[in-house]
C-alpha cells in the first residue's frame, strides 16, 4: 500500500509529517480501490484531473488576451492562477499551491482590480485594450510557447515524476533556511530595494 | 530544542488518525460527499445562530429594547422567516450591470467561507480535512472574499457600490497583514502550521511545569489574540470597521444593488465567516476542542469537542459583536492608520519577542 500513497498527492494530503503520510493516505484509499487496480486507477484519476485543469487554464488564458473588457481579463486571470495552484496541489506541493492562492489571487489580482477600478472602470467593451499589431504579438506568444514546450519535452522526455513527490511544509522550510539561504536572503534584499524604490518614486515632492 | 517534542507529538497524532468517524469503510468519493454535506449544512446553521443570538438579541439588549419577539418563542424563528422572505424575492439585475460577474460575486464570497470550514477541527478526528499547512491555508482562502467583493462593487454599475468595493479592498488588504502576523507568534510557540498540531501543542503544554490545563496560548500570546480579533473585525467589515458598507454615506456599499437570495449569500458569508474565524481564534489561542482531564486522543473528545468548540466560538463571537455594537465607525484615514501604524508594528514586535523567548527559554 505504501507504493500507492505518494501518487495520491495533495488531494489526500491530510497528514502532518512525511513519516506519517503512508498510514493516512492508504487508509483513505484502501476502501475506495482494490490494491491491484488502485495504482492504475489513481494515475488515471490524476491524469483526468490534470487535463480538466489544463483545459480550463488554456481557455481562461485565451480569454485573458482576447477579452475586450479589462476587468473581465483580470477575472479570467484568476481562473488561470487558480489552475496553477491546483496543478501544484496535484503534484503534492501543498505549501507552494497555497502560497500561489495567497499571493497571486489574494494580493496581486486584488491590486490589479483595485488599480483598474480606481482609475477607470469600463462597463462594456474597451477599445483601448485592443492593439493593431495583433498578429506579431500572436506570433511572438506562439514562439515562446513552442520553445518552452520543446525544451521541457527535450529535457524530461518520457521521464515520470518520482513516486515520492509530496513535500511537507517542514521540508520546504528546512531547505529554504539551509540549502537556499543565500538565494532567499538575496530575494529579500531585492524585494526591500523594490519597496524603497516604490516609495521614492511615489513621494517625488 | 523545542521543535523536536512538537514534531514527535505531531507524528503520534497522525498515526492514530482514523479516516472516518464511525469505523464504517466508505469510499473516497463517499467521504468527500459527506464532508461537503457537513460543511454545506454547518454554514447556514452558524449564520442563524450568530445572527439570532448576537445580531437580533444581543444588539437589542445593548440598545435597551427587546428585539424580534413575534416569530416563535422570543423571536427564535425570525431569521428563518427572513430567509424565506429573501428566497421569495424577485431576482433583480440592474439594467447596466455585468450580469455574469454580478451573479458570481456573492458565490465567490460564499466559496471563501466554505473553504474556511474545511480545516476547522472540533475533535481529535472530527475535522473535514486535516491539512499540513492548516493556518496558512485558512488565511489564504479567507483573502478570496476580497475578489468577490470587488466583483460585486464593479458589476453593479453603481457608483456607491464601486466606492464601497474599493473601500472594502483597501481595508481588507490593510488588515490582512496584522491578521497573518498576529498568528505567527502562536506558530512559533507551537512549531507547526497544522491546526490539530496547535491544539495538541497546547494540550500537552505546561505552565511553569504545571500541566493541569495544558497551556492555552492566550496566556503568552494575548497581544496576538487582541491584534487577531481586531483584524478579524476589519476583515468582516463589521462596525467599527464598516466604511465599505457605511449605510449613512454609501447606502450599503457593494451590497446596494443586491436583493433576495443573492443578498442572503452576502449575509451568510459575513456571519459564517465570523463563526469560523471565532473558531480559528479558539483553536489558536484558547486550546481548541481539548478539555483538561481527558486523554488527548480519547474518543470522548470527538463528542465533547464540538460542544466545547461551540462554547468557545460563542465566547469569542461575543467579543466581536460586543465591539460591533459599542463603537462608532472609524474614518477611512483613522482605519488605515490603525492598521499600518499601530497593529502591524505591535504584531511585528510580538513576533520578535516570541522568537527571542522561544530560543532563549
Amino acid at each position: 500500500m505504501d507504493a500507492l500513497a505518494p501518487t495520491t498527492g495533495a488531494l489526500a494530503a491530510d497528514s502532518l509529517a512525511g513519516a506519517a503520510l503512508a498510514p493516512t493516505t492508504s487508509v483513505l484509499f484502501a476502501d475506495a480501490l482494490a490494491p491491484t487496480t488502485s495504482v492504475l486507477a489513481l494515475l488515471v484519476a490524476q491524469n483526468v484531473a490534470f487535463y480538466v485543469i489544463a483545459a480550463i487554464m488554456l481557455f481562461a488564458g485565451f480569454r485573458v488576451v482576447t477579452s475586450p473588457n479589462v476587468v473581465h481579463a483580470a477575472l479570467y486571470l484568476i481562473a488561470v492562477l487558480a489552475g496553477v495552484a491546483a496543478l501544484f496541489l496535484l503534484l503534492g506541493a501543498e505549501f507552494v499551491g497555497i502560497t500561489q492562492v495567497l499571493i497571486y489571487i489574494g494580493a496581486v489580482i486584488v491590486l490589479f482590480l483595485f488599480g483598474i477600478m480606481l482609475t477607470r472602470s469600463p462597463m462594456g467593451a474597451d477599445t483601448e485594450v485592443d492593439h493593431p499589431r495583433r498578429l506579431p504579438a500572436t506570433l511572438a506568444a506562439a514562439l515562446v510557447g513552442a520553445v518552452t514546450i520543446y525544451s521541457v519535452l527535450d529535457y524530461f522526455g518520457d521521464e515520470q515524476f518520482p513516486k515520492e513527490t509530496r513535500t511537507t511544509t517542514n521540508e520546504v522550510a528546512d531547505s529554504i533556511f539551509s540549502d537556499y539561504i543565500i538565494a532567499f536572503e538575496a530575494v529579500s534584499v531585492l524585494l526591500l530595494a523594490a519597496l524603497i524604490g516604490a516609495i521614492v518614486v511615489a513621494r517625488r515632492d | 530544542m523545542m521543535g523536536a517534542p512538537a514534531a514527535a507529538t505531531a507524528a503520534s497524532v497522525t498515526a492514530s488518525f482514523p479516516a472516518d468517524l464511525l469505523a464504517v469503510d466508505l469510499a473516497y468519493w463517499q467521504q468527500t460527499v459527506i464532508k461537503m454535506g457537513v460543511v454545506a449544512a454547518v454554514i447556514p446553521a452558524a449564520a442563524l445562530i450568530l445572527g439570532y443570538v448576537f445580531l437580533l438579541k444581543m444588539m437589542s439588549f445593548v440598545q435597551s429594547r427587546l428585539g424580534p419577539m413575534e416569530a416563535g418563542p422570543h423571536g427564535t424563528l425570525q431569521l428563518l422567516a427572513d430567509g424565506l422572505k429573501f428566497l421569495q424575492k424577485e431576482d433583480i439585475f440592474p439594467e447596466k450591470s455585468d450580469r455574469f460577474v454580478f451573479a458570481m460575486a456573492p458565490v465567490m464570497v460564499l466559496i471563501s467561507t466554505f473553504l474556511l470550514y474545511v480545516v476547522l477541527p472540533v475533535g481529535p478526528d472530527a475535522v473535514v480535512s486535516e491539512l499540513d499547512v492548516g493556518v496558512f491555508y485558512a488565511l489564504a482562502v479567507s483573502s478570496l472574499s476580497v475578489v468577490g467583493i470587488l466583483m460585486a462593487g464593479w458589476a453593479s454599475a453603481n457608483k456607491y457600490a464601486l466606492i464601497g468595493g474599493l473601500r472594502a479592498a483597501g481595508q481588507l488588504i490593510a488588515y490582512e497583514l496584522p491578521l497573518v502576523l498576529a498568528v505567527v507568534g502562536v506558530l512559533i510557540q507551537a512549531g507547526t502550521l497544522n491546526l490539530q498540531g496547535i491544539v495538541y501543542a497546547q494540550a500537552n503544554g505546561e505552565i511553569f511545569g504545571w500541566g493541569g490545563i495544558g497551556n492555552p496560548y492566550i496566556l503568552t500570546q494575548f497581544v496576538g489574540f487582541a491584534v487577531f480579533l481586531i483584524a478579524v473585525q476589519a476583515e468582516l467589515t463589521q462596525p467599527p470597521f464598516d466604511m465599505p458598507v457605511a449605510e449613512s454615506e454609501i447606502v450599503g456599499g457593494y451590497q446596494v444593488e443586491y436583493t433576495g437570495f443573492r443578498f442572503l449569500f452576502f449575509f451568510m458569508g459575513e456571519f459564517g465567516t465570523a463563526f469560523v474565524f471565532a473558531g480559528i481564534a479558539s483553536v489558536l489561542f484558547l486550546g481548541g476542542w481539548y478539555v483538561p482531564g481527558f486523554d488527548v486522543d480519547s474518543n470522548w473528545l470527538n463528542l465533547i469537542g464540538p460542544v466545547v468548540m461551540l462554547v468557545k466560538i460563542m465566547a469569542v463571537s461575543f467579543l466581536i459583536f460586543w465591539f460591533r455594537f459599542t463603537y462608532p465607525r472609524f474614518r477611512e484615514d483613522q482605519l488605515q492608520k490603525l492598521a499600518w501604524k499601530v497593529l502591524i508594528p505591535i504584531a511585528l514586535a510580538n513576533i520578535v519577542i516570541t522568537g527571542i523567548l522561544k530560543v532563549a527559554v
